[in-house]
């Protein structure tokens, strides 16, 4: 059984989540829609609070909020003036989007609803029957090379963070 | 009432599609990787979720979604980056104008 306010919030956030990522897509002032994004992304941090995973939304929002939208707002203001309104979708695009996308919606939650629930445990349980993890599980997970640990995936992606900085370089910089 | 696996997996489903449709109508490349960024995050939300309701014990789920955050990082930043380039040798960053390369 799931407190009260666990249920308000569950409601707070999915709620949120699903009409702010609607509009990021709908939206005709590009600018607004990165807006939208952000809070959508804010809303994932808070479902990941909830799951007891506290070092996951705290990198949601390090790196999701804080880095990749403000690569998103300076590519906007470089490329666009503010206030400049997308043209009108054009109806065979429109048309294609939405049967796409509401066949996927239809299909997905069909698929959902008649899955058959692995288990039907709530999440205070959930969480109860989980250990706690602490920052010493993650930090030996990410750099020790035994079973369930990824020491060579964290160094890949450090390289690819390395070669991403200098292919951004790269291809950004004036001829 | 309880919180079980499915009431996230609605949310993290309508994130997903609304991806999918902005994927499809919108032109402006910036609106393009936005759509982008929606879809990967519901994909990092299931993964959590699953890892939570299903096997509480591992973290395998929390790791790999860590690592999809870092190289959607990565990936925006270089798409970014290749936007601006377009931007300055087309003068727009609309999907449809962009038709032949350099070479």
């Amino acid at each position: 059984m799931d407190s009260v306010a666990n249920i308000i919030l569950y409601f707070v956030v999915a709620i949120s989540v699903t009409v702010f990522s609607v509009m990021a897509v709908t939206s005709r002032r590009i600018l607004r829609a990165a807006t939208y994004l952000l809070f959508t992304l804010l809303s994932t941090a808070v479902i990941y609070f909830q799951l007891g995973y506290e070092f996951l939304g705290a990198v949601q929002i390090a790196v999701y909020a804080g880095g990749i939208m403000v690569l998103f707002v300076f590519a906007i203001l470089l490329t666009r003036k503010p206030g400049d309104m997308a043209a009108p979708l054009e109806s065979h695009r429109k048309e294609l989007g939405i049967g796409i996308s509401v066949a996927g919606c239809v299909l997905l939650l069909l698929a959902l609803f008649y899955m058959p629930m692995l288990n039907g445990i709530s999440l205070t349980e959930a969480i109860q029957s989980g250990e706690k993890i602490t920052m010493e599980t993650i930090g030996k997970a990410f750099t020790g090379s035994g079973r369930m640990q990824y020491l060579l995936p964290f160094e890949a992606v450090s390289v690819l963070l390395l070669s991403c900085i200098i292919g951004g370089v790269v291809v950004a910089r004036k001829r | 009432m309880d919180l079980s696996m499915l009431w996230y997996l609605v949310p993290s489903v309508i994130m997903f599609v609304a991806g999918v449709y902005g994927f499809v109508t919108r032109k402006n490349m910036i609106a393009l990787l936005i759509s982008l960024e929606l879809m990967l995050n519901s994909a990092d939300l299931n993964f959590v979720v699953f890892n939570r309701y299903l096997f509480p014990d591992s973290k395998e789920g929390m790791i790999f979604t860590l690592f999809a955050i870092a190289i959607a990082a990565a990936e925006t930043a270089i798409a970014i980056a290749i936007i601006v380039n377009i931007y300055r040798a087309v003068g727009n960053t609309d999907i449809d104008s962009v038709k032949k390369m350099k070479f």
